[in-house]
C-alpha cells in the first residue's frame, strides 16, 4: 500500500471513497507517524484511539453511502480548541490536566463531518508566540533543516505545532488559531497553506480566548484545496458566539478557480521595508508575475498607516489578554498553589507559576495600557489608529481585489536564536494589519531561500471574501510548483 | 512615559502576579522598551477618528429569553482543585 | 409628623450640616427566567452551583450571549423613569479578582449606558402633598450580578455559590439630589414601587433583589460638596436611612474633630447601626475598564422602543391622578397606588362596578383593616374585587346599612358566600318601614323620659343617644337616614 500520509486530503477523501483504501488504513497510518515523530514535540496529546474509531465509523458508512465530506480524514487540533474529556492546556501550566466538560463549536463541525482526532497539538502558551518556544510543553522542531545544517528550527508561531505536523506528513490537515498572524507565519516556515477567514466565520466557542477582537480559527494544510475543503467543514454560524456572522457558509472547494481575469492585485507600497532579505522581496516579484501570469493586473495600492499596525496590536492584543486571562485563578480548574493563606497570596502564587515569561509579559503591557491614566494614551488611541488601519483597507479594496505581500519578514529561524521581545513581535509585521482589520488572508508557500528553507506569499482578501483568497492562493500554488519536502530525519 | 520599578510591582499586584524583587527589576527595561516602542502610535493624527467598535460591521444579536443551560453542577465542579459541598472552596476571605 | 417644610440638619458644635445622599441601587431584573448571558436560571433558593452554566463558571473559551428580555425590561424601566433611551450603548468590562467574579471581570456598561437621564417623584411625607420633591436619575445600564460567598461553613475554607453569578441587574445611578434620610426613604419607596408596576424587579430586598450603595457626604448648607463615602450593598430601607443618619453624623463629629473625610467604601453593619472602613487607600480599585470584545454595540430599533413603551402600564403617578379625579382624597389615593397589587385589586373593584369614593374608604379603612388583623395580602384574600363591588352596591342602594356591611364582610371573609346571599339568608337587610321604626321610637323616648327632658332643655348631644338606641332595637337594620328623620319629627 502506498505512503497514505503524504497525500493531500482531497486524495485521501477521494481515494477512501472510490474504495482505494480505507478510512482505518489512513488513521493507521497517520497514528504510526504521529508516534514516530515524537522528537518534534508537536502533539502534546495523542488520541489514536478516537482517529481509529471515527474511521472505523466511515468505513461502516462507506456502505450505505451516507459520508460526512470529512469521513475518513484524521485530523490535529489545535490544543487552544476545547476537545470534551481530552487534556486543553492552551500550552499553559495554569491548565494543567484541564479536561473540558465540552467540544469547541469548531472541532465539533470538524467531527460532525465526519473527522476523527489524532491528537491534540502543541502551540506557544496561550497563542502568544511566533515561535512556538513559549510553550510549557516545550518548543515544537521543525521538520525543516537549512541545508547542511542541523540546527533545530522554530515551525513558528503561535500555530507551531499545527504547522510542523503538517509539514512532516503527521496529520493531512490541522487546525490552527490566527491572532495576529499564528496561522499564515508558521504555514510560510514549514511550506504549507493557511487561511485565517474574516473574523466572524468561525465560532470562538470553545476555543481559549487570547484577544476577542482578533482571534480566527482556520485550517492549514499541503494544499488551497485541501484548506478550502476544511474551511468549509469549520466555519457556520453559532449562537453561542455573538461575533459569529449570521451567514450561510459558501461552497468554497466547489468555487475554486485559478482564472484570475478582470481581478486586480493590489501590491501595498508601505510592505517594501527596510531590512527585509532581498529574497523576500524577490519571491514577492515572483509572485507578482504568477497572478499577472493567472490574468490578473496589479496595481499599486496605499496603505498608509501599515507600519502603526504592530504598535497598534501590541496595545489592544495585550488588553484584551489580560482580561481574558483573569480567568485563570486557580478556582474553578486548573493549578492551585498550595501552602497560602489568603485569597491574594492564591491567586499571585497560582498565576506566577502557571504563567510563563511572555504571558506574563503582556499581561503586564495590557493592565499597563488599560490601567487609570493610560487608557486614553494608549487603548482608546489604539483603537483611533485600528480604525483608519480599517479604513485604508476599505480604501484599497476599492481599487483592488485582492492584496498580495510577502507572509513573513525572514524565513524560520533558529530555536533560542531571538531572545528580544521586540525583535519577534517583528514576524507578524506583514500579518497584522489584515488581523487588525478582520479580513481573510493566507500564506502559501512560493519557495525555498538560499538555505533551502521555505518562504510564504500572503493573500488578503476584502471581507467575506475567502473565495478571492483562496482562488488567488490557488493560481500561485500552480505557478510556484511549490514540491520541496523536508528530508525526514526524525 | 517610562515606567519605574513601582509602577511595575502595582502593575503585577493589579495583575495578581506575584514576583520577586529581580523579576521586576528584569521587566522595568523590558516593559520600557515595548512601551516606549507602541508609543510612536503618537505620531498618528487620529483627530476626529472615533475608536474601531467593531471589526466587522455587525449588530449584537440578542437571545430569547428561556432556561436552556445549567443544572450540570457536576461538570461545572469537575476541574476543580477543591469543591466541598458542592462549593468551590478557596482559602479563607474576611470582608 | 415633623413639618416637611423644615430641611434635615446635623447639629455640630460649629453650626448645622447639611447631609447630601446619592443612591445606586442595584434592582435584580427578575422578570426574565435564565441570565443576562447565559441560560442558566435564575430562580431564588436553588441548591449551590446547580444554577450554574459552563458560561457562568467563566470555563476557558466560553461566551455571552445577551438576553433579550433583559434589554427589554431594561428599557421599560428607564421609560418608567422618563429616562432617555440610548440607541447605541455597549458593554465594558470591569476588572478585578475576587472568588465571586469567576471571569476576573464583570460585564457593565460605563461608557455608553442603555438607559441615560431620567427623574422620579417623590412625595417625602405621603401625607402632606407640598412635600413633593424630583429626585434625578443619572443613569441606569444592565451588568452581571457576581456569585455569593459563605465564610462561615468551614474554619478556614470560604465557599463559593456561583448560582447568582450572570444574573441581570439594572443599576439606577440617582444624582446627589436627596437631603435627608426621609428623602432617600421615600425615593427608594418610589423607585421599588416603580419597577414592580413594570414588572421588571420584584423589589423583594430580603432576597437581594434590591439593594443600595449609598453615597452619603455633608456640608455647610450652601457650600460645595463635601467628599463622599460609599456604603456597600444596604439591603433596606430602613437600613438606608440608618446608614445616612450615621454617616452624616460621623462625618461632621471627624470634621469638627479636624479630621477629613476620605472618599471610601464601607460596609453597614445592621446589628450594631454603624459603618465601618472596608479597603484601605493603598488597595484603591484600578477597574482598567474597557468594551468587552465579545459583545458587538448594542442597536436598538423603532420596533423595539415602540413595543417597550406600548407594554407599559398605567404608573403610580398617573393612577393617583386618575384616582383623585374619580373623587378620592389625595390621602387614599396615595395609599392605593403605593403597591401594585393593592392598585391592581382596586383597579379590579373598579371595573366591577364599585363607586371609586366609597371604593376607596372602604378599602382603605374596611379591607385593610381586615387583611392586618388575617394577616392576609390583598391578592390572596378569599373576597374578590368581584364580591367587594357586590357589598358595595348593597350599601349604595340601601340595602344594609354600613354597620350591617361590616358584619356581612366579616361573614364574607370567613365563609367565601356572596353578600347578597348572606344579607338574604340571615334576613339582615335594612328596612325603611317607618312603622316599625316609630313603634322603636316611641318606645325608646317612653323609657327614656329624663333624656328627652334634657335633650328639650338643649342638651342636643343625646340626639346621638336616641339614635343608637333606636339602630340597636331594630338590630342595626334600620335605615339610618328614616332614623333621623322620624326622630327629630317626635323630638320637635
Ligand atoms: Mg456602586
Ligand atoms: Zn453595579
Amino acid at each position: 500500500m502506498s505512503e497514505l500520509t503524504t497525500k493531500t486530503i482531497a486524495d485521501l477523501r477521494d481515494g477512501f471513497r472510490g474504495g482505494d483504501f480505507s478510512a482505518r488504513e489512513i488513521a493507521e497510518q497517520f497514528n504510526a507517524a504521529v508516534a514516530a515523530a515524537r522528537v518534534l514535540n508537536a502533539y502534546t496529546v495523542e488520541t489514536p484511539d478516537d482517529a481509529l474509531a471515527a474511521a472505523n465509523a466511515a468505513d461502516k458508512a462507506r456502505g450505505n453511502g451516507d459520508l460526512g465530506p470529512l469521513a475518513g480524514i484524521p485530523l490535529g487540533i489545535k490544543d487552544l480548541f476545547a476537545t470534551e474529556g481530552v487534556d486543553t492546556t492552551a500550552g499553559s501550566n495554569i491548565l494543567k490536566g484541564f479536561r473540558p466538560p465540552y467540544e469547541s463549536t469548531v472541532s465539533g463541525n470538524l467531527r460532525r463531518a465526519g473527522a476523527g482526532m489524532l491528537g491534540k497539538l502543541n502551540l506557544d502558551e496561550f497563542a502568544m508566540g511566533s515561535s512556538n518556544e513559549t510553550s510549557a510543553h516545550g518548543p515544537v522542531i521543525s521538520p525543516w533543516r537549512r541545508s547542511g545544517s542541523n540546527v533545530g528550527l522554530t515551525p513558528g508561531g503561535s500555530s507551531g505545532g499545527s504547522a510542523a505536523a503538517v509539514a512532516a506528513d503527521l496529520a493531512p490537515g490541522v487546525t490552527g488559531t490566527d491572532t495576529g498572524g499564528s496561522i499564515r507565519q508558521p504555514a510560510a516556515f514549514v511550506g504549507i497553506s493557511g487561511i485565517k477567514p474574516t473574523y466572524g466565520r468561525c465560532s470562538r466557542w470553545g476555543v481559549v480566548s487570547f484577544a476577542s477582537s482578533l482571534d480566527q480559527a482556520g485550517p492549514m494544510a499541503k494544499t488551497v484545496r485541501d484548506c478550502a475543503i476544511l474551511l468549509e467543514a469549520m466555519a457556520g454560524f453559532d449562537p453561542k458566539d455573538s461575533t459569529s456572522l449570521d451567514l450561510p457558509v459558501p461552497q468554497w472547494e466547489a468555487g475554486l478557480s485559478s482564472d484570475l481575469n478582470g481581478k486586480r492585485v493590489g501590491i501595498p507600497r508601505e510592505y517594501r521595508i527596510d531590512g527585509v532579505p532581498e529574497e523576500i522581496n524577490a519571491l514577492w516579484d515572483r509572485g507578482i508575475e504568477w497572478l499577472r501570469d493567472g490574468g490578473a493586473e496589479p496595481v499599486e495600492i496605499s496603505l498608509p498607516h501599515t507600519r502603526y499596525a504592530l504598535p497598534t496590536y501590541y496595545i489592544i492584543a495585550p488588553a484584551e489578554a489580560s482580561s481574558n486571562l483573569a480567568r485563570y485563578d486557580g478556582v474553578r480548574y486548573g493549578l492551585r498553589e498550595e501552602g497560602v493563606k489568603t485569597l491574594d497570596d492564591m491567586y499571585g502564587a497560582t498565576r506566577a507559576a502557571g504563567f510563563g515569561a511572555e504571558v506574563k509579559r503582556r499581561i503586564m503591557i495590557g493592565t499597563y495600557v488599560l490601567s487609570a491614566g493610560f487608557y486614553d494614551a494608549y487603548f482608546n488611541k489604539a483603537q483611533r489608529v485600528r480604525a483608519l488601519i480599517k479604513q485604508d483597507f476599505r480604501q484599497a479594496f476599492e481599487q483592488c481585489d485582492v492584496i498580495l505581500t510577502p507572509t513573513a519578514p525572514s524565513a524560520a529561524f533558529g530555536i533560542g536564536e531571538t531572545t528580544d521581545p521586540l525583535a519577534m513581535y517583528l514576524n507578524d509585521v506583514f500579518a497584522v494589519p489584515a488581523s487588525l482589520a478582520g479580513l481573510p488572508a493566507m500564506s502559501v508557500p512560493g519557495g525555498l531561500d538560499g538555505q533551502g528553507l521555505p518562504l510564504g506569499l500572503h493573500i488578503i482578501g476584502n471581507e467575506l471574501d475567502e473565495q478571492g483568497v483562496l482562488n488567488a492562493g490557488l493560481a500561485i500554488e500552480e505557478r510556484a510548483g511549490f514540491t520541496a519536502r523536508p528530508e525526514k530525519w526524525w | 512615559m517610562s515606567v519605574s520599578k513601582d509602577q511595575v510591582r502595582h502593575i503585577a499586584k493589579l495583575a495578581r502576579i506575584a514576583m520577586s524583587d529581580e523579576e521586576i527589576e528584569r521587566l522595568v527595561p523590558e516593559l520600557n522598551g515595548i512601551i516606549g516602542w507602541v508609543e510612536q502610535l503618537g505620531e498618528v493624527n487620529t483627530d476626529g477618528v472615533e475608536p474601531l467598535t467593531a471589526v466587522i460591521d455587525q449588530k449584537l444579536r440578542l437571545r430569547e429569553d428561556a432556561v436552556t443551560d445549567g443544572n450540570c453542577r457536576d461538570e461545572v465542579l469537575a476541574n476543580a482543585p477543591e469543591a466541598q459541598h458542592g462549593f468551590f472552596a478557596v482559602p479563607k476571605v474576611i470582608e | 409628623m415633623a413639618d416637611a417644610g423644615a430641611p434635615f440638619r446635623i447639629e455640630g458644635d460649629t453650626g448645622e450640616w447639611e447631609v447630601v445622599v446619592g443612591l445606586e441601587v442595584h434592582a435584580q431584573i427578575t422578570a426574565t427566567a435564565s441570565k443576562l448571558f447565559s441560560g442558566a436560571a435564575t430562580a431564588f433558593g436553588a441548591e449551590p452551583n446547580t444554577q450554574v452554566s459552563l458560561v457562568d463558571a467563566a470555563m476557558p473559551g466560553m461566551l455571552p450571549v445577551p438576553n433579550k428580555e433583559c434589554i427589554r425590561q431594561a428599557v421599560r424601566t428607564g421609560m418608567a423613569l422618563d429616562a432617555k433611551i440610548n440607541r447605541w450603548s455597549r458593554f465594558d468590562r470591569k476588572n478585578y479578582f475576587y472568588a465571586d467574579l469567576p471571569q476576573g471581570y464583570q460585564i457593565s456598561q460605563l461608557y455608553h449606558p442603555l438607559v441615560g437621564e431620567g427623574e422620579v417623584e417623590v412625595l417625602v411625607d405621603d401625607k402632606d402633598d407640598s412635600s413633593a420633591k424630583t429626585i434625578g436619575i443619572e443613569r441606569i445600564h444592565v451588568e452581571q450580578d457576581a456569585g455569593k460567598l459563605m465564610h462561615d461553613q468551614h474554619p478556614t475554607m470560604s465557599y463559593v455559590d456561583l448560582n447568582r453569578s450572570g444574573v441581570a441587574l439594572m443599576e439606577i445611578v440617582s444624582r446627589p439630589d436627596m437631603r435627608s434620610p426621609a428623602e432617600a426613604g421615600a425615593y427608594l419607596r418610589k423607585l421599588r414601587a416603580v419597577l414592580r408596576y413594570v414588572g421588571s424587579c420584584d423589589g423583594n430586598m430580603e432576597e437581594g433583589s434590591m439593594r443600595a450603595d449609598v453615597n452619603v457626604s455633608v456640608r455647610k448648607p450652601g457650600d460645595e460638596f463635601g467628599t463622599r463615602t460609599e456604603t456597600k450593598n444596604v439591603n433596606s430601607v430602613r437600613f438606608v436611612m440608618q446608614v445616612i443618619e450615621h454617616e452624616a453624623r460621623r462625618q461632621v463629629e471627624l470634621i469638627e474633630a479636624g479630621g477629613t473625610i476620605v472618599q471610601e467604601t464601607r460596609l453597614f453593619d445592621p446589628d450594631k447601626g454603624v459603618t465601618r472602613s472596608l479597603r484601605s487607600k493603598e488597595d484603591a480599585h484600578d477597574y482598567r475598564y474597557f468594551p468587552d470584545p465579545d459583545l458587538l454595540p448594542l442597536e436598538l430599533d423603532d420596533a423595539f422602543l415602540e413595543e417597550c413603551r406600548g407594554s407599559l402600564p398605567e404608573l403610580p403617578d398617573a393612577k393617583r391622578k386618575r384616582y383623585e379625579a374619580q373623587g378620592i382624597t389625595p390621602y387614599n389615593a396615595g395609599v392605593l397606588t403605593a403597591e401594585v397589587e393593592t392598585a391592581r385589586w382596586f383597579d379590579a373593584l373598579l371595573d366591577a362596578g364599585a363607586e371609586a369614593k366609597q371604593a376607596a374608604n372602604w378599602v382603605v379603612a374596611e379591607l385593610f383593616g381586615a387583611l392586618n388583623r388575617r394577616g392576609e395580602s390583598i391578592e390572596n384574600n378569599p373576597v374578590t374585587p368581584a364580591a367587594a363591588a357586590e357589598l358595595l352596591r348593597l350599601v349604595a342602594d340601601g340595602t344594609i346599612s354600613g354597620t350591617i356591611a361590616k358584619q356581612v364582610f366579616e361573614i364574607m371573609l370567613e365563609s367565601g358566600e356572596g353578600a347578597a346571599a348572606i344579607v338574604e339568608e340571615r334576613g339582615l337587610k335594612q328596612t325603611s318601614d317607618t312603622g316599625a321604626i316609630d313603634a322603636e321610637i316611641d318606645r325608646i323616648l317612653a323609657a327614656n323620659a329624663d333624656k328627652v327632658e334634657q335633650y328639650k332643655a338643649g342638651k342636643q348631644a343625646l340626639f346621638g343617644f336616641f339614635v343608637g338606641q333606636t339602630m340597636k332595637a331594630m338590630q342595626g337594620k334600620a335605615n339610618p337616614q328614616v332614623v333621623n328623620e322620624r326622630l327629630r319629627a317626635k323630638l320637635g
